[in-house]
């Protein structure tokens, strides 16, 4: 009779990743979501609808203090929108961020009690903020209709856009639990450090703003690439920008590839540290 | 018979925190303040390595080998910090070892904890599902067996309700149910049964059994010596990181008890009075050989040893007696065993000093802490009397007309006992 064989030894250096196992975890990474989308709307009255109050009421308080007051450059949008746009992705990329730190975190008990491939924490609390991702992005989507703003033909490039910021949110959010479950330092950099990185994206400011000679540095950043060619799209507001998305489609894939490896690598010795 | 674990010089090492030098002059304050960021730094990345050795690092298992045939139910015993935990975590591949390897043929299935993954905001439906998967089973395989989950965990009418409304008994029982499903070909388990009232234990333990019986595999870890004894032929016994012994459980158990040589100290003796003309000096439990033991098993042959002296006579007189008292940890006397009821003419010829020894066939407590007072008397005076003079810790065990141990809510004693029906 055929058994399965498991071999259990200790392991040096950078491992390849077990995608077989991953996929045998299927399931669980899907009760995962859920469970992350239920349990964190249990027992709220406007439950969901907070995934687009969060970015509607920052684009409000931007719209006055950066758009009225400040008078900062739209590139023509109207600002309630011009942000909007911006801070759909900006949430999910945000919320991710936090979120995926805190997955292995939250979930030690987990960790140090059964086996399963611990990336389907992270993953998971990545997933599960997509839902409130497709509510803000529909109430967009409502927000376009109702300005009667016709999104260009590249609308067809938004698949890989949101590609883009997936990979990055996920590769990102692969280093920042692993490294979180060590060192908790991050979990306290985090709450602060997602709130100053929005100023390091064109989320309140247009790209056109930061200085030309600098701009292929600033496009290292995929959410650089990520929001331009959504306002690109949605709003009109400059030609697509493929030499930011190519920056950010290889900055993205770097960081996923890293993230992935570099979470193998840590992975061994989670149930010791956390 | 095949090998369905080998597991192969098998060592793992953590490091544990360093005591912190104290600062000693107010500079000295500020530079370690200042210091801190870069202590902790080091001492953090150092969890995760454990390269060189030095006085940090803590061996929690070293060198194991051992090998479990298919069908085998094997016991693992040893006192806390003995590296059971370890080893079941390297076993169901929560960590890795730091050397060594351990091959295992078949699906395995760990149960370190009952219902991992319960949500409180989730219903017992939806954690049925959720820890399930994190088991290792697929939705599919959950949907053929949720009915039988739900029979088994007897919470059927609560199913859609909130988990965070269930008693902890229900919690238990809904990831037991979940757990009891797993069909793995090895199934490791620590000290589940720990949990749950009796009647859940009883069907915990008939799982097992029947799970036994189908020729899967099982390693169990407990502290319930009785329950090691009545389901595992054989047993490991480990110690400080090292397997000492691998034998039958009778065996194991008994190198167990005997290993553990702290807990059942004499008192003080400092709480006592009578006349003085005899004196108890000493008092030990020990077992038929004259090993002194710290706890007994239920249901265990063993004897109390009592030393005494006395400076007024040469011989003690006719009419001496001695009594041991045995009292619950509430103070209540539950029995007395004594030389003036035993049929025994030991005490015609008593020397002036010298050690006297009773003899308990079996005993028949139910596991816990209880306390022994001795006591001298000459006719109705009392020479001396010790208030607990020793500590009885009885631990559960093995005892004649009972397959398993009631509670100890069901009384305190146990007694032969066999049904038939007429």
């Amino acid at each position: 009779m055929y058994k399965e064989l498991t071999v259990i030894k200790a392991t040096r250096g950078w491992r390849r990743f077990d995608f077989g196992e991953l996929i045998h975890y299927k399931d669980l990474l899907w009760f995962l979501t859920v469970r992350g989308i239920k349990a964190k709307y249990a027992q709220s009255v406007l439950g969901v609808l907070w995934a687009f109050i969060q970015p509607l009421f920052s684009t409000l308080v931007f719209t006055l203090v950066f758009g009225r007051l400040a008078k900062i450059d739209s590139n023509g949008a109207p600002y309630f929108l011009f942000s909007f746009v911006a801070l759909v992705p900006w949430t999910f990329f945000s919320n991710t961020l936090t979120e995926s730190a805190n997955s292995l975190v939250a979930n030690a008990n987990m960790i140090s009690k059964v086996y399963f491939p611990r990336l389907v924490l992270p993953l998971s609390s990545i997933f599960s903020k997509g839902l409130d991702f497709l509510i803000s992005f529909t109430v967009l989507i409502g927000f376009l209709i109702t300005y009667q703003q016709v999104p260009t033909w590249q609308v067809i490039f938004i698949p890989w856009v949101i590609l883009v910021l997936l990979m990055t949110s996920l590769g990102i959010g692969m280093i920042l639990s692993a490294m979180a479950v060590q060192y908790r330092d991050i979990k306290h950099a985090m709450t602060f450090a997602v709130q100053l990185l929005m100023y390091a994206a064109p989320v309140v400011y247009p790209t056109t703003n930061v200085p030309e000679s600098w701009r292929t540095v600033y496009a290292i950043n995929p959410m650089v690439g990520v929001i331009e060619s959504f306002r690109s799209v949605f709003l009109n507001t400059m030609p697509f920008p493929f030499e930011w998305m190519l920056w950010a489609t290889l900055t993205s894939t770097t960081l996923f590839v890293f993230g992935l490896f570099y979470f193998r690598k840590m992975e061994r010795v989670f149930a010791d540290v956390a | 018979m095949a090998s369905v674990i080998e597991v192969k010089e098998l060592s793992k090492k953590y490091r544990i925190s360093k005591p912190e030098k104290q600062a000693d002059t107010f500079a000295g304050t500020i530079l370690k303040g200042l210091k801190q960021p870069f202590d902790n730094l080091r001492q953090i990345h150092g969890l995760s390595q454990v390269g060189e050795d030095d006085e940090s690092i803590f061996w929690a298992l070293k060198d194991v080998s051992f090998n479990v045939n298919e069908g085998e139910v094997l016991g693992i015993i040893g006192h806390n910090g003995a590296g059971k935990s370890t080893l079941l975590k390297i076993l169901s591949r929560i960590t890795e070892p730091t050397a060594g390897e351990v091959r295992i043929y078949g699906r395995v299935a760990a149960l370190l904890e009952v219902g991992t993954g319960f949500h409180p905001e989730l219903t017992g439906r939806e954690n049925v599902y959720m820890n399930g998967t994190i088991l290792g089973m697929t939705k599919k395989e959950i949907d053929r067996k949720f009915d039988a989950i739900v029979d088994f965990s007897g919470v059927e009418k609560h199913l859609d309700t909130v988990v965070k409304f269930y008693s902890s008994g229900m919690k238990v029982r809904l990831g037991f149910a979940v757990a009891a499903h797993l069909e793995p070909e090895v199934l490791i388990i620590d000290e589940v049964l720990a949990v749950g009232d009796a009647e859940f234990q009883s069907k915990c333990l008939g799982k097992m059994e029947s799970v036994a019986k189908n020729g899967r595999t099982i390693i169990f870890v407990s502290h319930d010596l009785g329950a090691i004894q009545s389901l595992c032929p054989k047993s490991i016994l480990l110690h400080r990181g090292l397997l000492t012994h691998y034998d039958n459980s009778d065996v194991v158990v008994s190198a167990y008890l005997n290993k553990s040589l702290t807990s059942n100290d004499a008192q003080d003796f400092s709480n006592r009075f009578g006349n003085g003309n005899i004196k108890i000096l000493a008092a030990e439990i020990t077992d038929e050989s004259g090993n002194k033991l710290s706890e007994v098993q239920t249901g265990q042959k063993f004897s109390i040893q009592i030393s005494y002296a006395s400076e007024k006579y040469n011989q003690l007189p006719p009419f001496t007696y001695f009594h041991v008292f045995c009292k619950s940890h509430s103070g209540v006397k539950l029995f007395v065993l004594s030389s003036k009821y035993s049929i025994s003419d030991m005490i015609s010829s008593l020397n002036s000093n010298g050690r006297i020894r009773c003899e308990v066939e079996s005993l028949p407590l139910l596991p816990g802490n209880y306390h022994i007072d001795i006591c001298c008397k000459l006719s109705e005076d009392t020479e001396d009397y010790v208030y607990d003079a020793l500590k009885l810790n009885v631990i559960s065990g093995r005892f004649p007309g009972y397959s398993r141990l009631p509670n100890n809510t069901a009384g305190s004693f146990l007694i032969k006992q066999s049904w038939s029906s007429s």
